[in-house]
């Protein structure tokens, strides 16, 4: 009996506690409300698996809401992350009945779901990153990143010594491999035109279920000895494509004294992994961050763009990053080829054949 | 189960509700803690704690009663939702809970008959995924009548996750391999070939742009139970089936006996004539038949596709389930729908109030940590508690 007693006289101050914060909104939402109704245009990002801090995607569209909001202070922004496939849905669904006046999902995985809340949801608008535009209000942002890939892979293959050069995946995903596809294509392209026979290891766009994958993108050691292993076979430029793993190729790239030295991926890598800058050759970018602005300004300002954006080399969706130590070292000679070959992709005079690239 | 046991039992019980009542409750307090301490108002406002303490403490309250008000409603009723007058207005919080705790219970109920056979079964991460590729493809390749076609593709997703839990059954009767081990390294296997099958044409989905599956059949998926415009969905009902399923096959059937035999002592099981090997396989393939409807669940009810994460973190949580519901069917129920509700509160949380949805598993761990140290949370609220505790069984197993 006495403890019954006990467990009632607790539960009866948890809920006096409960009760006591509980009152605390209503004197307090007229605060909050004034601070909410300044804002004229709220934008909500629906992020994928791996949180705001994944110095990838999701770190980069939001990077981008952010830059919106400074831009403007008129403009309101927030997100929420998913934990998994599972929080797709009701994500969207909460982002969409607060309120906001546009919600961004990003990663392509997110189309499906985007699609069913925005034809639900007629009157909201809709912004999928990675994915095409799936209804009139929806907004599609793509990346053609082969092309900044091509464009890695021509500097690489200049810039080798052993005639060798190498890539490898977090993951046998197409945004992982339409990278390497494009770095492929790259070297070969280089090989034509200069009658050279530089060679590509851990990657052969003929041979999509082959190629060099760490199975991670978080695994440093793994990133390290792949990275040993194209070292010990004779490369001497390194391009992985697998997030954090990559920076294992760093360790790689020091360790090697100078003799190896590597492309960064997605961003440019002497402001993302800083510590290796003196061995990135330049980085093969893709810019989610300017889009994403762009789209939440243009929105905020009344007109919500429709249809698909591309990010390629002519807009800057995707591109070489600068050459930063290694500007003096990159002949001028090689920095003007290059500059050729980007005209030439853009123009269509150059045909990029990656299957991963958005149709 | 004599009668002279019985009071001993209910008291037994009422004091594992306190104190699991009671575990719950210290863990929304420290989670309550790690909001105020995670919101920037309350951040901002300590700075001048020594001046103004007060606006320390308005704004932590406010944070944590606007985070739990917010888990409330989007877990149960939100009052603002509720007022449009529209079904999935007043229904949607729960349908979500709902949604959430259906392959939750499916785990749980997995986990918990395999561990009174004696056997920790780990693999319901693999199970789910190799259930839901079943399950899944036959969604999405197959193209049968309505009624016959979802059938089929839940069949086959039992099939899929009974052949991978019987292979860690029947390698641990034939050749005595721990079922820890060969469950976690299935989890692997399962895992890296949904990878490989994600980039195989006729599973990925044209045109092959991204890692996921084509889209399942509309006459494959589970049918809702209250309309399009809420997405609880008749997995629900396989769950509270196979909620009574199991809790018959142990308690009604002979079957059954043997297996709690077997988990209780393999050696006197033996002696007395009970095949210890065919209980290890027979365990291991309906358990890893649950995993494989929650895997079901997963693809034919709440997604449509899938992708490398379809597991969604089901097959450990299950683990957790099954030690918060003690491993029975009733307990398993009761536990699947309050981590349910947590997940689905968990998302409205993190959209009205910008907590991170991480301190929403943060609450889950603090429960299942403070119900398996009763002792902590006795000594808290100064309980004595006479009989075995709750703890003292997830040491020893639930057969002692």
């Amino acid at each position: 009996m006495r403890h019954a007693i006990k467990i009632v006289a607790v539960v009866a101050t948890a809920g006096l506690l409960l009760a006591g914060c509980g009152s605390k909104p209503s004197s307090s939402s007229g605060g909050s409300s004034t601070a909410s109704s300044s804002p004229k245009f709220t934008a909500c990002m629906v992020l994928d698996t791996g949180g705001v801090d994944d110095r990838s995607f999701n770190q980069s569209s939001w990077a981008g809401m952010q830059a919106a909001a400074k831009k403007d202070p008129g403009i309101k922004v927030s997100y929420v992350s998913s934990s998994s496939q599972n929080d797709y849905t009701p994500n969207l669904n909460a982002e969409t009945s607060k309120g906001c006046d546009t919600v961004l999902a990003v990663g392509g995985l997110m189309g499906d779901a985007v699609k069913a809340v925005a034809k639900k949801n007629p009157k909201e608008h809709y912004a999928e990153i990675d994915s095409p535009s799936s209804g009139p209000n929806v907004y599609g942002l793509q990346y053609n990143t082969a092309q900044g890939g091509f464009l890695g892979g021509y500097l690489a293959a200049g810039m080798s010594k052993t005639g060798k050069v190498a890539t490898f995946g977090g993951l046998n995903i197409p945004p992982v491999t339409i990278y390497m596809d494009g770095f492929w294509e790259g070297v070969q392209y280089y090989n034509k035109s200069k009658g050279k026979k530089v060679q590509v290891l851990g990657w052969d766009e003929k041979n999509q279920k082959g190629g060099t994958f760490a199975n991670s993108f978080t695994d440093l050691n793994k990133g390290k000895s792949i990275s040993q292993a194209f070292v010990q076979a004779g490369a001497d430029v390194i391009f992985p494509v697998a997030g954090g793993t990559g920076l294992g190729a760093g360790a790689a790239a020091q360790a090697s004294g100078g003799r190896v030295n590597l492309l960064w991926v997605d961003t440019d890598g002497c402001v993302s992994a800083s510590q290796y800058c003196k061995y990135f050759i330049s980085s093969v970018t893709k810019n989610l961050t300017d889009p994403v602005t762009q789209y939440v300004t243009k929105a905020a300002g009344g007109s919500y763009p429709t249809g698909n954006y591309v990010g390629t080399l002519s807009n800057g969706g995707t591109g070489l990053a600068s050459f930063h130590d290694f500007d003096s070292k990159v002949p001028s000679g090689l920095k003007s080829e290059l500059a050729t070959v980007k005209k030439d992709i853009s123009s269509g005079k150059i045909k990029i054949t990656s299957p991963s690239q958005p149709q | 189960m004599s009668s002279d046991v019985q009071p001993r039992r209910r008291l037994r019980v009422s004091g594992n509700v306190a104190v699991t009542a009671l575990a719950f409750l210290v863990a929304l307090v420290i989670g309550a803690v790690l909001i105020a301490l995670a919101d920037p108002p309350t951040q901002a406002a300590a700075k001048y704690f020594t001046a103004y303490p007060w606006d320390t403490f308005t704004a932590a309250g406010r944070a944590v009663a606007d985070g739990y008000v917010a888990l409330f409603e989007g877990a149960i009723f939100d009052p603002g939702t509720a007022s449009q007058g529209t079904l999935s207005g007043i229904l949607g919080p729960l349908s979500e809970t709902l949604v959430n705790a259906t392959p939750l219970i499916l785990g749980g109920l997995a986990v918990g008959l395999a561990f009174r056979a004696g056997l920790f079964n780990i693999g319901g991460q693999g199970q789910v995924i190799i259930g839901a590729v079943f399950a899944g493809y036959v969604g999405f390749a197959w193209h049968l009548p309505a009624v016959l076609h979802v059938v089929v593709a839940v069949l086959a997703g039992i099939l899929g996750g009974a052949l991978w839990g019987g292979i860690a059954g029947w390698l641990k009767a034939r050749t005595g391999a721990h079922e820890v081990i060969t469950t976690i390294m299935l989890n692997y296997v399962a895992y890296y070939l949904l990878a490989y099958l994600l980039s195989v044409k006729g599973f990925q989905r044209p045109p092959y742009g991204q890692a996921i599956s084509n889209v399942v059949e509309g006459n494959a998926r589970l049918p809702h139970l209250l309309g399009g415009n809420l997405r609880l969905h008749t997995g629900l009902l396989v769950a509270l089936l196979a909620a009574y399923g199991v809790h018959w096959l142990l308690t009604r059937s002979t079957l059954g006996f043997q297996l709690r035999a077997v988990g209780a002592n393999q050696f006197a099981a033996r002696t007395a004539g009970m095949s210890v090997e065919r209980s290890y396989v027979v365990v291991m393939v309906v358990s890893g038949a649950l995993c494989g409807l929650a895997g079901v669940s997963q693809i034919l009810g709440t997604n449509t596709a899938i992708t490398q994460d379809i597991d969604a973190g089901i097959g450990f949580d299950a683990i957790t389930v099954a030690l918060l519901g003690r491993g029975r069917p009733g307990g398993i129920v009761w536990a699947g729908l309050l981590f349910g509700a947590l997940h689905a509160g968990g998302v409205q949380m993190q959209s009205a109030t910008g907590t991170p949805v991480d301190l929403v598993v943060v609450v889950q761990s603090l429960i299942v940590l403070f119900i398996a140290a009763p002792g902590l949370v006795r000594s808290i609220f100064r309980i004595r508690t006479q009989g075995a505790g709750v703890g003292q069984q997830l040491a020893k197993g639930w057969n002692g």
